[in-house]
């Protein structure tokens, strides 16, 4: 057993709970008495996690979002996936491992799975370059992509990056023609593709894997144009001020929802996606499913003109 | 390290706004308002890169490119129009769509909306873009062009729906459509809303892509972040002019990342075009006759 580190604002009403809890998982041996101690002690931090996790504001949620034992997409396809076969580079130049992609079974249903991967440690964490992807990431998603459509198979993609790697090496090799591309070529992918923003749907880097013709964000995902820190540094010329940015461009997922840009928020367990990954998964699947139902009976035709009208009617103007 | 790409640092993709310190851009009237407004006929202009004295008549005569130096020097969006299109033949389009402001985004003591009707009343520009109908030399065409002087020429949702809107009318009418892009990115203060005019007007070019309509996309000095990262790098044929900066993360933000000092020419239209990601680069002088050329061969 583990408990997740506390955020900043979670201290004050969880702290002791969590002491308490942390000492008792250590326990070697346990007694039964230890068990129920450990149970009645995780039932109150829950109901007290529930109440601080009802009302967050959008720089709390990117602090979940962002939570190094939020469940990230290896864990989505541990869960929710069955035969995963995960396929290799963009035959290029690459392979680049903060994309993590492959084939898998859903609910008896071959699918294409797409998600961005973070690490959890320093040594995973340049594995997985910090979840940022060179636009060999990109390319090979897009050959995943075509895949699909050659084998009618949905797509399932995961969104959770800070956003593209801004690396030299990456601008030679053209992240920005990557992403476009990707943002072009999917409006012509022929078979359904259901995003997930499961984490941090940082700007250009999470949308080139979210052009779909549904897209769901967990409760506590964020997504943005920009991340609070880049907005605070640029428009209030002092990254500190990353909280009043983060209220200011309203990252949360009920904006983009009300923006008509997200089709459906998934509930997370009270206290977030981190403190249950599996009942998490659960909500994630069972969302997928709702969605390629749907999609599933819409002709080819019907699927790529509604993809488009989904991104056409986005905007706010007089 | 959670910083956003388009973020390290906070410098990112997005950051139009130091583009807007530079000493060329501080003064928000362009050069041509300079000419028109302020500057009686005869009169000389410093060139922005040689400082060369150049006069106004001569300038005018050579698509304001420096005599001396080459520099393409920026000009305004109806320049750019009277530039790319047949004289009196440009008829704009879409400009009752207006801007607002969705999310009632405010930092410390401004808000956008005040932001937005003071530039509108300063520049006597509406908005980061400007779309229309014209010919060129005699071909119908649908043309866009942007605006850097306009919050750094940024994509919100009004850039994204005209451009998008243009898109559907030149693929309704299978004609081309030819844009000239010059933007700092995405506009932060329509948060996810301008992530999306990303989407949205890639969906325009795959529209124009269906229909059999060229798509040339000229780019301008400079073209970063989510316009690059978008319909700029889609083009059938990509054109810049000489030495202009594209790229998608800002320069400052990637020398946060890698600490290392990045390469000259790092980021610049030379460069871009050696990598393969540049059909070619142009001088403005020959930039209407290489379009109606390539149109005409495509179109043939
Ligand atoms: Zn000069």
């Amino acid at each position: 057993m583990e408990v997740p580190i506390l955020l900043d604002f979670e201290k004050k009403k969880l702290g002791s709970l969590h002491a308490k809890l942390k000492i008792l998982y250590a326990k070697r041996e346990k007694r039964e008495k230890d068990y129920q101690t450990i149970k009645k002690l995780e039932t109150k931090l829950q109901s007290k996690a529930a109440v601080i996790y009802k009302k967050l504001s959008c720089w709390q949620r990117t602090q979940v979002a962002r939570h190094s034992s939020r469940p990230y997409t290896s864990d989505y396809i541990q869960h929710i996936f069955k035969d995963f076969i995960e396929i290799h580079g963009d035959r290029l130049y690459k392979d680049d491992r903060s994309i993590l992609a492959g084939l898998a079974v859903f609910n008896g249903r071959s699918v294409v799975v797409v998600g961005h991967q973070k690490g959890r440690n320093t040594q995973e964490n340049i594995e997985f370059n910090f979840g940022m992807p060179n636009p060999e990431g990109y390319r090979k998603a897009l050959r995943l992509f075509k895949l699909a459509d050659k084998f009618s198979m949905p797509i399932i993609t995961f969104i959770d990056t800070p956003g593209a790697y801004p690396g030299i090496g990456a601008e030679k090799r053209g992240q920005a023609s990557a992403i476009a591309t990707n943002l072009q070529q999917m409006f012509s992918i022929k078979v359904p593709i259901i995003a997930i923003v499961i984490g941090e749907g940082g700007s250009g880097g999470a949308l080139a894997l979210s052009v779909a013709d549904h897209i769901h964000m967990l409760e506590n995902s964020v997504y943005s144009v920009i991340s609070p820190e880049s907005c605070a540094s640029i428009l209030w010329r002092d990254a500190s001020y990353k909280k009043e940015a983060a209220e200011a461009l309203k990252n949360d997922a009920k904006t983009a929802f009300r923006f008509g840009i997200v089709d459906s928020i998934i509930e997370e367990v009270p206290g977030g996606a981190h403190r249950d990954s599996m009942l998490t998964a659960k909500h994630v699947g069972e969302a997928i499913e709702k969605s390629l139902k749907t999609l599933s009976r819409k002709s080819v035709a019907t699927l790529l003109a509604e993809r488009i009208e989904k991104f056409a009617k986005v905007g706010e103007f007089l | 390290m959670q910083n956003n790409i388009d973020s390290p640092d906070g410098q990112n993709n997005n950051d139009y706004e130091s583009w807007l310190d530079r000493p060329k851009y501080t003064n928000v009237k362009t050069l041509e308002d300079r000419t028109e407004t302020r500057i009686p006929q005869g009169t000389w202009v410093k060139c922005e890169n040689c400082l060369s004295q150049l006069s106004i008549e001569q300038l005018e005569k050579n698509s304001y490119v420096c005599l001396k130096c080459d520099e393409h020097l920026t000009i305004s969006t109806d320049k750019w129009i009277s530039l790319l299109s047949d004289k009196n033949s440009f008829k704009e389009l879409f400009s009752q769509i207006k801007t607002s402001d969705p999310l009632e985004f405010k930092t410390a003591g401004n808000s956008y909306k005040d932001k937005i009707s003071l530039l509108q009343k300063k520049l006597q520009v509406d908005e980061a873009v400007k779309v229309g109908r014209a010919t060129l030399n005699d071909i119908p065409i649908l043309l866009s062009v942007m605006e850097f002087s306009f919050i750094g020429g940024s994509m919100g949702s009004v850039v994204g729906e005209r451009i998008f809107l243009a898109m559907k009318m030149a693929a309704d009418k299978k004609i081309p459509f030819i844009s000239v892009a010059r933007s700092g990115g995405a506009r932060m203060h329509e948060g996810i809303l301008s992530l999306m005019q990303m989407a949205k007007t890639s969906a325009g070019t795959s529209m124009l892509s269906k229909a059999g309509s060229p798509f040339i996309s000229i780019i301008t000095q400079p073209t970063m972040g989510g316009v690059t990262a978008s319909f700029a790098s889609l083009g059938d044929i990509i054109i810049a002019e000489p030495r202009t900066q594209i790229g998608f993360a800002g320069p400052r933000v990637i020398q946060e990342a890698v600490k290392q000092k990045l390469p000259k020419n790092f980021q610049s239209a030379e460069s871009l075009l050696e990598n393969g990601f540049l059909d070619m680069i142009v001088s403005r002088n020959n930039l209407k006759q290489t379009l109606s050329q390539i149109i005409n061969i495509l179109k043939n």
